[in-house]
Order: C-alpha cells, then structure tokens, then sequence
C-alpha cells in the first residue's frame, strides 16, 4: 500500500513539481508540493476548493513561478527561465483547455483551432489546412465558419480541445474541462480528449473535482492544504 | 435484481422457452454472473405454482428444453405493479462505510486513513467501468453509469466526511 506518499512514475519523469511553496501575499496555496508524471500518463489532481490544485497546475505549465522549489520538464528545470522563454514553451510544447472562455471571439472556428500554429509562424493557409483533421475527430464537421457566440456549449470545448492540441503539444493541461457542460455533453468532451491524447501520445495533466472525470485518468493526486497526496488502490473486499 | 420478476419482464415481451430467457437475462442483466439452468428452470416452477405463468405443451425436436412458457394475467399485472414502484431511496442509509467511519473514530483509530484507502478503492473501479464504458455497448454504458453515479456519491461523502473528521470524532467521543 502507498497510501501518503508518492509512488514511482513507471519511466522517467516528463514534468516534475520538486518540493514546490508558493504563497499569494500572506496566503499559502502551495507549501512543499512534489508530482512527477510520466511520459503519456493521464493524471487526475484532485482537491477541495482553494487547496491548491489549480495553483500547481499552473506552476507545472510555467504561467506562475513558485517562490520555492522546482518544476522541470524534459530533464530540464524551467521555473527560472524567462517570461519568454516560457511563454514559448507554454506556445509550443504545452495545450490548454480551460472551464470558460478561451475562444476569440472574433475569430471563427477554423482560425480559433489555427490559432496556435499560426502564432508558431506557420503560413495562414497551411495552417488552416492543418485544421480539418480536427473537425472530423472532435465531431465539429460544418462548424468551419462559425464564431464562438453561435456554437453550444461543448462544442465550444472541443474546440478549445482541438486548438489545445493542434500543434502536437506534449502535454495537456486541463483545468475543470467539463465544469461548464451538462453531464452527457462533458462525458463526450472526455472521451475524445482520452482518445486524442491516447491516438498522439500526449502527457495529460487534468484538474478537476469531478470524480467520474478523473476516473478517465489512469492515477489521480489529491492536494491538501497545498500538498500532494496520492493514493494506490488496495484490493476491495466483497 | 428480483430474478422471478426479471424474467417476468421478459415473458411479457413474449412466451419463451428457458433457455431463451437464461440467454436473454445473462445478455442484459447477468454480466459476469451468469444465471444457472436449474434456477432459470425453479423460478419458472414456482412462477408457474403460483399462477403467474403457464407451461405450454412440449415441442416436438431435439434437446431436453421444449417447453414454452407463456406470462398469465396474474404475472402481468405484478410485473406491471413492481415496474412503476419507486425503489427505496435510502437503501444505503447505514453502510459499512459509516459503519467503519463511526468504529475507527469511537476507538481513536485512523479514519483519514481508512477513507482515504476507501477513496482509492472506488476511484479504481470507476476508472474499470470508465473503460467498460468506453469499450463496450450503449447497454453496457447504461450500466457502468448506473455504477459510476453511485460511486461517486459516495465519493462525495467521503470528501466531506474527510473534511469533518475532527468535528465528527469530537460528536462521537462525547
């Protein structure tokens, strides 16, 4: 039984949080976290509102730095890097799918799922092109033109999912991807992103507080009072 | 899961012989446990002592299972009955999750501990039917969500329990 601590990635790590403390002014979020995930892992951070877990998911992605500790990714550390540095790792080898609001609105569809590769520098026609394998996997065929204001709900999701990981990224964080749907709709938005991220091999780093999302993970963490618990299953008696 | 009221249904449907409505149960409701021959055959005596079904006259052909059962108006009408009642909506009121909960607090043991191994335990089979539900049929979806819904009551129980411990060992110990 591991009940309390941390138990070993099967491989070496791909993104790792190392005894990571941050506080917001006098308001400790995060205090002493470590995660390690594996390489094409789907990891599940779980949590009672405010206990931290959206915090480390962004310290982990490289949107906020820790005061304390270390975040690596790929063998390398990257919380001491620049803002720009980061910025075009977050650009280039991270996805982002979020509750509410991550579409341009101005934008339609096609250029929303482009956005990534075209702010990579990718030509606007090519990377428009690049789209239409998007459409059919995330079952948004027909929805080329459309705006964000005239799409549902989750359809809007997928196709956050789609520009989260048009451009390959190597890990996806998902922060309450489902939160806003209705229960059937969020069960459609988790199964393809699974599917997606199984079919590429993407590292999937969810946050949720949503058991029967995290249930699509193969391992969840819980954080508590800013730390990391994880938990391995013991057989069940009947 | 009543078994004599199932295979009511299931005559309802149609008069069947056994061994059409042991495939037709294991199909739909079996799932790992299969029905045994000799209850399907019991079942359908007793429902038969009873007035709830009749059997009809043996059939000419091979094999030991010739007869057709046909549903009365009798087993109609209890079928009928039992499918509109509500279930009891609080059958789980006092589990052996609380049970142990209360137990570990009254004698100073780890309950944190023990909701937390729990946790794990029913966040592993959700992650099973998950997979049930994303491998297999839309019947088989219905059911791993019949599970999943569940199971994630009482995670949602244990969340808070977990977030009350202290409280709830104070109230127990008084």
């Amino acid at each position: 039984m591991t009940v309390g601590h941390q138990p070993s990635a099967p491989a070496g790590p791909i993104i790792e949080a190392r005894d990571v403390v941050l506080s917001f002014g006098e308001t400790p979020a995060l205090q002493g976290a470590n995660l390690s995930v594996a390489a094409g892992e789907m990891v599940a951070i779980m949590g009672p509102s405010g206990s931290g877990k959206t915090t480390l998911l962004h310290c982990l992605a490289g949107i906020l730095t820790p005061d304390a500790g270390e975040i690596h990714f790929a063998g390398r550390r990257i919380d001491t890097r620049g803002e720009t540095e980061r910025s075009a790792l977050r650009r280039d080898r991270f996805g982002f799918v979020f509750q509410f609001g991550q579409l341009v609105p101005e934008l339609t569809t096609e250029e929303n799922i482009a956005l990534p590769l075209l702010l990579g520098g990718t030509r606007r026609a090519a990377a428009l092109k690049e789209t239409a394998p998007w459409f059919r996997q995330l079952d948004l065929e027909g929805l080329q033109k459309r705006r964000s204001g005239e799409l549902s709900g989750g359809q809007a999701q997928r196709v956050a999912l789609a520009r989260a990981l048009i451009a390959r990224p190597e890990i996806l964080f998902a922060d309450e991807p489902t939160g806003s749907l209705d229960s059937l709709t969020g069960e459609h938005v988790m199964d393809l992103l699974v599917t997606a991220a199984r079919q590429h091999g993407t590292t999937v780093i969810v946050v949720t507080h949503e058991p029967r999302v995290a249930a699509y993970a193969g391992r969840e963490v819980v954080v508590r009072d800013g730390k990391v618990t994880s938990f391995a299953a013991m057989p069940a008696t009947p | 899961m009543s078994v004599p009221l199932t295979l009511l249904g299931l005559l309802e449907r149609e008069p069947s012989h056994g061994y059409d409505l042991k495939r037709d149960y294991d199909a739909f409701f079996g799932r790992g446990k299969p029905l045994p021959f000799g209850q399907v055959y019991a079942t359908l005596a007793r429902l038969a002592r009873d007035g709830k079904v009749v059997v009809g006259e043996s059939e000419a052909g091979a094999g030991p299972d010739r007869k057709r059962y046909v549903i009365t108006e009798q087993g109609a009408t209890e079928f009928e009955t039992w499918l509109g009642e509500p279930v009891e909506a609080e059958p789980h009121l006092q589990t052996v999750l609380f049970a142990k909960v209360v137990l570990a607090l009254i004698l100073g043991r780890d309950a944190g501990r023990y909701l937390d191994t729990q946790r794990a335990a029913h966040l592993q089979r959700m992650r099973e039917l998950t997979e049930i539900k994303r491998a297999g049929s839309l019947v088989d979806a219905l059911l791993a969500d019949h599970g999943l819904f569940h199971l994630e009551a009482d995670l949602r129980w244990i969340d808070l329990t977990t977030a009350r411990l202290d409280a709830l060992a104070e109230a127990v110990r008084s």
